[in-house]
């Protein structure tokens, strides 16, 4: 089931979808699918389930923490499609972020086979730009899933027509030049890379979406004012990260995800 | 040159390799250095510039000499290409010098480095002293301790030396830590990567930096020998050395082009870097190659005797030269590395980087093939593409004379 639901569900209702990342096997699988279930209880719309992988580039330290102690308990590609089926069973709206060579190594038309059959919507791929993209775009086409790739400031004009001509779902505005990580302010470009994007998209109709920065539901508002998706990673890792133990952290999680749902209700 | 028949192709692949797998926020970064990057290739000034610090500051061309005491226990007329001479003890200078200059020509004022024992960090600093301009080096942590000698040079050439601690630690981590740092400060920093891999167009680059080695080494064989030799040996991590010394002999057919890699303990027994005869089809680092990684596509740690080597994936072009078979990989453990390190320095009195000992042991081991193929003495032309000298502590230990 595509995200667009999810979209189109918030723009009835006048404001924007809340995009909520955990990486799947944090702390552990079984704690991980109920960290999930946690956030979209308090109003997360869309979740990202992340794949832990050895080499994450485009990672600041919180979720490089995450994800690494993630590996370190033995997580799985089958431990990702679990917690996929899991938040989906449950009802929300589910992607996996993944970094490119996890799904090379599983095999792309195989795992969008298997991510479909869990009720994934898609995928998000940070380190795959659609110029290389050929056989994923050919799999997610035959198995109907959503594909979010990034633009970022840096993006030219006719990249940013390119990459949203190969999105559906949404599009992933990357609004700072940086790792993912938690920021006191959110970027000053963001509102300006939207504006591009959806003066330059190839199909309108995209909707868009800002990350990289958004710890707060006051952060949440004022992104949820220019972009029709707010998508928050290392602040609700971080909740988790922080907690002696999984209830607390539940707890911390259900409360930030409760605060940002507020803020993207209150552009 | 002819790019069309020695790849890449114009979006940076070479057959299925290499390509672009990175953050879209680094890609006009890429676009802005191929372009600099081809105009530099035919730019006079940037040539005559380039040319007069590899001749007057590096020390190039490198000697090509005829080992005749290691040629006599080889059984083949073995050729050595001296890179060790260089400035700063090996091949790489050439790279970092070429870079160094793209990244005055691109108006960039600060250079980052990955390093694993700390060779490219070294020389990295030295050109950035040299250009003046800011250099700062990710160096695993557990690296910096057993390399604190490096760390000082690298210190004393006026370098910032910023050890890492995510991930295991290494060079792939330093490697992780550095295109961090880039997507962060692309505006005003070049990324000065060690080896012919990454994505597009670092393949490439590098490559057209350090291919004079070949260039260099096929007419000074001619001159020496007054034929092509029958093979060309270089050692494989990244690749650079390797890719440097084969280009130029890759229209060459009756070359044979031989790559060693790092077999560590044995491929066999899973603790070895030889991605390509050991490993398996993925992406790291930017490019689709060979690497080492477990059913999930993670990536595993490599193991070597020669930090240089140590690392878990390979160049992209050296990928599809081995799937085109136009060159032959095959590993070479520590133990018969050892034994060549200690053959050279026995027989010619040059203490070879352990790195290059595995070209100089992959050499001893082809010459009594090729003889018997050719049924003459066969000429073989090995890269040393550095000297020992940072290699004596683990040389010495591996003997028991420390």
């Amino acid at each position: 089931m595509s995200v667009s639901i999810a979209f189109e569900k918030a723009k009835a209702e006048g404001r924007a979808v809340l995009v909520g990342y955990l990486p799947a096997g944090f702390p552990t699988v079984d704690g991980g699918i109920a960290a999930v279930r946690a956030m979209v209880e308090a109003g997360v719309d869309v979740v990202e389930v992340g794949f832990p992988y050895s080499d994450p580039v485009m990672d600041g330290p919180t979720i490089q923490r995450a994800a690494e102690a993630a590996l370190a308990g033995g997580v799985r590609a089958a431990d990702v499609l679990r917690t996929v089926a899991a938040v989906a069973d449950a009802g929300a709206s589910v992607l996996v972020m993944s970094y490119w060579n996890p799904i090379e190594r599983y095999g792309v038309s195989a795992f969008a086979r298997d991510l479909a059959a869990a009720g994934g919507a898609g995928l998000i791929t940070p380190d795959l730009i659609p110029d290389e993209a050929d056989e994923w775009i050919a799999a997610s086409d035959e198995h109907g899933l959503d594909r979010v790739f990034l633009v970022a400031p840096s993006s030219t004009d006719e990249r940013v027509r390119m990459t949203t001509a190969a999105c559906r779902g949404f599009v992933y505005a990357s609004s700072v030049m940086g790792v993912t990580g938690a920021r006191d302010q959110t970027s000053t470009a963001a509102p300006v890379l939207v504006d591009r994007v959806r003066r330059l998209s190839a199909n309108p109709a995209l909707p868009v979406s800002v990350g990289l920065g958004v710890r707060d539901g006051a952060q949440a508002a004022e992104v949820a004012s220019f972009a029709d998706g707010v998508i928050v990673g290392s602040a609700l890792v971080d909740a988790l990260l922080r907690a002696p133990d999984l209830d607390a952290g539940l707890a911390a999680l259900r409360a930030l995800a409760a605060d940002l749902a507020g803020g993207v209700r209150h552009a | 040159m002819s790019e069309t028949e020695f790849g890449p192709d114009g979006t940076g692949h070479f057959g299925r390799y290499g390509g672009r797998f990175v953050p879209e926020a680094l890609i006009a970064a890429l676009d802005q250095l191929d372009v600099e990057y081809r105009k530099a290739m035919t730019d006079e000034v940037f040539q005559a510039e380039f040319g007069r610090l590899l001749r007057d500051y590096a020390g190039t061309p490198s000697m090509l000499y005829d080992a005749t005491r290691l040629s006599q226990q080889a059984g083949a007329r073995i050729l050595l290409k001296r890179e060790d001479l260089n400035h700063t003890g090996a091949h790489k200078v050439r790279n970092v010098l070429g870079q160094a200059l793209l990244t005055k020509q691109m108006g960039k004022k600060r250079i980052i480095a990955e390093t694993g024992a700390g060779q490219h960090g070294v020389a990295s600093a030295t050109a950035a002293a040299l250009l003046d301009l800011e250099c700062v080096v990710y160096m695993g942590e557990e690296d910096t301790r057993r390399q604190a000698l490096n760390v000082a040079r690298m210190e004393l050439l006026g370098a910032t030396v910023i050890p890492v601690t995510t991930g295991s630690r290494t060079l792939k981590d330093a490697i992780n830590e550095a295109l961090r740092d880039w997507v962060t400060n692309v505006d005003e920093t070049h990324y000065l990567l060690g080896t012919a891999a990454g994505p597009h167009p670092f393949p490439a680059m590098v490559r057209d930096f350090v291919r004079g080695i070949g260039v260099e080494a096929r007419q000074q064989c001619l001159d020496v020998t007054g034929a092509l030799p029958d093979a060309v040996a270089a050692c494989v991590g990244g690749g650079s050395n390797a890719i440097g010394i084969f280009h130029a002999f890759v229209p060459d057919t009756d070359v044979r082009l031989y790559g060693f890699e790092a077999g560590g303990d044995g491929v066999e027994t899973g603790r070895h870097a030889a991605s390509i005869t050991g490993g398996g089809l993925g992406v790291l680092h930017g490019a689709k190659t060979y690497l080492l990684q477990d059913e999930d596509g993670q990536t595993i740690e490599s193991h070597s005797i020669s930090a240089g080597l140590d690392y878990p994936a390979v160049g992209p072009e050296h990928a599809w030269l081995a799937d085109t078979g136009r060159a032959i990989y095959e590993p070479v453990t520590d133990a018969e590395a050892m034994q060549a390190f200690q053959l050279l320095c026995r027989t010619e009195g040059i203490i070879p980087a352990i790195e290059s000992s595995h070209a100089l042991a992959g050499a001893l081991r082809i010459a009594p093939r090729l003889a018997e193929e050719l049924g003459r003495t066969p000429t073989i032309v090995v890269n040393l593409s550095g000297r020992g000298d940072k290699d004596v502590e683990t040389a010495g230990k591996w003997f028991e004379v420390l």
